[in-house]
This record gives structure tokens, sequence and C-alpha cells, in this order.
């Protein structure tokens, strides 16, 4: 049995470009629980560290009206540069979506 | 135009699709036109598909795709006697762009008998201009990006500048009932006319951004389009799709899609703020939205994008099926990218900063390099060699002489030369010049129209 992850919790977990420069992140929860688990979850520690960037880089929003949590940061690799492998960073959910829920959160 | 003021006290905006070339049912617009339209809007670029199409000048969108969904806009505006806008013609808004869709939009207004007065709005910068404002102390950068150098500007082979609305309104204000925009804000296509007929900013920019994708707002983001109806105190938005439905969560995570910010945005004559707006159910698939607001800025800015080429790159692939290598892919990989500088070097005399390479294991880790967690060995990888350099004749040369390692690189501990599966012959692919995104700088001006040329000089299907 694997952990509960984020996704698990979530109708959908998404990246993408937010213009050239900029990454965005956004968890929809499925319930107010959910929200209440990636409410906690997600601070700007535990997202510098899945997505290796400074925490201070990051801007944070929470909507629990839409039960979601937004994340954006400048995009990690300028886009379609020779390192960049993602050219939407529509792919660039997954850390998040596969961040484990603590046992007894769920 | 004898029918657009069918609604006095409210302005109805059509958008078909999230992008011109999407395709979309016909019987949508003629829905939107039965609900009362004023205006159809639509989108025809992005920056989304990366720097290329900016670079150089071409459309991302095929012309046969742009061709259908323009003969059907044009036949629904002249119809109606309603204003059609399209805005970043050609993907990236440059001049080319603008002039290949005013060529399709007169060669369907000739061969369908369409007299439709014609706008072209050219959004295009000289680098010289743009240094001059720099140097005026009129250019200021946007996070995450710093002060600008004019040597930064001269490297670009495009520039344009992202107009508001006022171009497009003075435009129609003028008589064009086609209007043809280069680089413009998602927004300022949707919200020109409601602005020009006296709607209030904050519904109106609010509307603009929540249709701007078309359905991307709605339960079902493929069903196409959707209207706006904007009055003095909000504005309602239903899919013109009668299977699919906006719901308040629909419409209000759409301030989330492709922003940084979901709460505020800036346009060039000031900031939508959408922290109080309230979204509520009209029916089980309209939406009302009130307590938007509009600030008005200090100064008018416009936004810059460039794109300047960052070198020539040649790509080469090769698959790797053999679990032996697999299961050592990153060491594996590592020893290619250090035996081809070696070999480069001797070969080419290259030094390691004269070119650049990327290595991209795709089946183990390609798509998120180092974010990657999972761990199990891959049952097949593809290696993507992505080589750049000054020249594309040094591009080409460099995946030549990677080519022997790509096909019979071993492991160390193997005593014999392995043979990798190649996709095609020749195993590389030249991909001519690659271009970056380099500005991200806003111009002070005085007049929000003062970087566009507006010509309205040519009638439809007449001689340009």
């Amino acid at each position: 049995m694997t952990d509960t992850t984020l996704a698990d919790l979530a109708l959908e977990v998404r990246a993408k470009n937010a213009g050239p420069f900029w990454l965005t992140l956004e968890a929809f929860m499925s319930d107010d629980a959910g929200y209440r688990v990636a409410d906690a979850l997600i601070t700007p520690e535990t997202v510098a560290a899945l997505y290796h960037v400074e925490a201070g880089t990051l801007q944070i929003f929470r909507i629990p009206q839409l039960r979601v949590v937004k994340v954006s940061m400048p995009r990690p690799t300028p886009q379609g540069s020779l390192h960049d492998r993602d050219m939407h960073a529509g792919q660039h959910h997954i850390p998040l979506a596969e961040l484990p829920v603590p046992r007894g959160r769920a | 135009m004898s029918n657009s003021w069918s609604a006095p006290k409210s302005v109805g905006v059509l958008v078909p699709a999230g992008m011109l070339g999407a395709g979309f049912d016909p019987a949508t617009v003629e829905r939107g036109l039965a609900l009362g339209a004023d205006v159809i809007a639509v989108d025809g670029g992005s920056t989304d598909s990366g720097p290329h199409y900016l670079g150089a000048g071409e459309p991302k969108t095929a012309d046969g795709a742009v061709r259908r969904d323009l003969r059907i806009l044009l036949g629904a505006a002249h119809e109606a006697g309603i204003p059609l806008v399209v805005g970043s013609c050609g993907t990236s808004g440059t001049d080319a762009g603008v002039r290949w869709v005013s060529g399709i939009v007169r060669e369907i207004c000739a061969a369908d008998g369409r007299d439709l007065p014609i706008a072209e709005i050219y959004s295009e910068q000289r680098a010289a201009d743009l240094v001059t404002r720099l140097e005026a102390g009129r250019i200021q950068p946007l996070p995450p990006l710093g002060p600008l150098d004019a040597s930064t500007l001269l490297t670009c082979s495009h520039i344009v500048g992202m107009m508001g609305h006022e171009p497009i309104a003075r435009a129609i204000e003028a008589g064009a009932q086609v209007v043809l925009a280069g680089r413009a804000t998602d927004t300022a296509l949707a919200a020109a006319l409601p602005l020009l007929r006296g709607m209030p900013p904050g519904p109106t920019w609010h509307a603009a951004k929540i249709v701007e994708c078309g359905g991307q707002c709605t339960t079902d983001p493929r069903s196409g389009g959707v209207l706006a109806r904007i009055d003095e105190s909000g504005f309602t938005v239903e899919p013109l799709d009668p299977n699919a439905a906006c719901t308040p969560a629909s419409v209000a995570a759409h301030m989330l899609y492709e922003t940084a910010n979901p709460f505020t945005m800036r346009e060039p004559a000031g900031t939508l703020q959408v922290a109080d707006a309230r979204y509520t159910a009209v029916d089980d698939r309209t939406v009302r939205v009130e307590g938007s607001r509009f600030e008005p800025a200090d100064r008018h800015t416009i936004k810059l994008e460039g794109a300047a080429i960052t070198g020539y790159e040649t790509m080469s692939f090769v698959g790797i099926r053999d679990p032996h290598i697999l299961a050592s892919i990153e060491e594996w990989a590592v020893l290619l990218r250090k035996l081809l500088a070696d070999r480069v070097q001797s070969v080419l005399g290259l030094r390691d900063d004269d070119w650049g390479a990327d290595v991209r294991l795709y089946g183990h880790n390609a798509i998120l390099d180092r974010l990657e967690t999972a761990g199990a060995p891959p049952r097949e990888v593809g290696v993507m060699l992505l080589v750049s350099a000054p020249t594309q004749e040094l591009a080409t040369a460099i995946s030549k002489v990677a080519n022997p390692l790509l096909l019979h690189l071993p492991l160390p501990d193997m005593p014999y030369l392995p043979s990798f599966a190649f996709a095609f012959s020749p195993a590389h692919i030249d991909r001519g010049p690659a271009y970056a995104f380099v500005l991200n700088h806003v111009v002070q001006v005085d007049d929000p129209v003062e970087l566009f040329r507006i010509d309205t000089a040519a009638p439809a299907g007449g001689p340009r």
C-alpha cells in the first residue's frame, strides 16, 4: 500500500507557464478536508525543496472558496532554452501532485 | 452595422474559441449571434508555445485552419453587422503575422463577396527607437528580469509591444468592421468594444479575462466558445454549446489560468482587481459576476516581448532496450557527455564553452530531470542529444562526431561494442536557429496608441 499523495485528495493538480518567465502550480482539492490538508502541506519550504528553488522567490495564494492552493515561481529554466524539456511547463505538477500526505492527515 | 445597438444598456461579446485556428462548431457562433452578440473577438496568438514563433516571425497555426475559422467568423460578422476583432495575428503578432492574416481575410472577402472595412494594427517595434526610450529612462523591468541593456534590444530578431484596448477601439471608431491586431493583451480584444460603448472598466476587463480562452471557463474546456454580456453593474457568461455549463467555480477558477497572480491583472491602462468579485449562478449554465474593480494607472505602460537567437541546434535520437545499459543509464549518459566533449575538442578544436549539449533520457527522467523521484529501471529509453553551437555547420559537425558514440558506446564493464537503435537515417536533424525570450519590460508612454500603427486604408476585396 503506497502512501496517500496530494493528488489522491485533489480533483486536479496542474502546472503551466504564466508567461515566458513564470511557472504556476495549482492544487484543486476535492473537498474542504482535502483543502485543509493542502493548505497545511503546501508551505514555501516544502515547495522550495520539491522544486529546488529559493523559498523567498515563491508566491502562494490560498483560496478556500475554490479549495485551491496556487503557487507561482520564476521559471527555473528559461522557456525554450537548450535545457528546457517542458515548453509549456505542463508536466511540472508531478513533484507537487506526488507529495506524500502524512499518515493521519488524509 | 445596422443592428449593432440591439442592447443599448449592455454589450455582448462572443468568443468562438480560445485560439483562431482551433476550430469550433459553426452552430455555436449562430447561437452566440442569436443571443445578441455585439462583437466577435478571437485571439490569434500566445507566447506559450515558445520563442521560435516570435524569433522567426512564423505562425504556429496552419493556413487552412485559420482560413476555415475566419470564413465562418467573417460571414457571421458580416451578416450580423458587428465587428470582428482578431488579436496577436500570426501567433506572435509580428508585422508579418498581421499581413499573413490580412491576406487570408482579403482572399475570403473577395471570394465570398463580403465588402467589409478592414483595419490592420501593427505592433512591431524598432530596436533603435526603443534604445532612445531606454536612454530617456522610460523602460522598466518586470520581475524576475532586471534592468535592460541597449545591447539586448539590438540582439532581438523581432520585438513587439503588447497593445491594450485603445488602438483597437480607435480602429473601430474609424469605421473598421474587421480589426486585425498585432500583439495585444488577450483581454484587449474583448474589452475594446464594451469600453467604447461606455461599459464600466471593472466588469469589462474581468469579463474579457474570463472569456479570453473560450470554453476554458466552462465545465467542458473542449466545448468551444462563450458569450459574456457586460452591463453597468457586472457581467454574465454562458457557453455557446448548449451541453456545456458555466458554474461559479469554473468561472472563478479561470482567473488562475496561466496567471502568476489570480487576484490582479495589469493592463496598459491600469490594474484589474477581482479579490472582492462575487460569482453567482443565474441558472444551471449561466454565471453572474459583480464586484470587480479597475484601478486606472498613473501612466500607461506597454509591455515588450522580444526574441533573440541563442545558437543553432541539431537533434539526434537513439533508442536503448538493453537492460544492462538501462540499469546504469545515468552513468552511461555521463560517460557519453564526457567522451563527446573530449572528441569535439580533439577533432573540431572546440572548448566546452564554445558549444552546448543537453542529453535527455526519455523514459527515464527527461521531463523532470533533477526533480524526478521515481526510481525503477525503465524498459526502454529514448536518448535525445540536443546540440547548440554558434553556427549550424558546427552544430551539425558536433552531432556527426557524436554519432558513433550514440550508436556504440559501451559501459566500462562491457568487453564488446553494443549497437543501439537509431530511429531514422541520418540520425540527426538540423533545427536551425534557436531563440530565447529576452524582454520582460514595460515602456512608459504618454499616449496608449503611440507605439502602434493603424492602417485603415484598403477595403476588403480591393487592391492593397
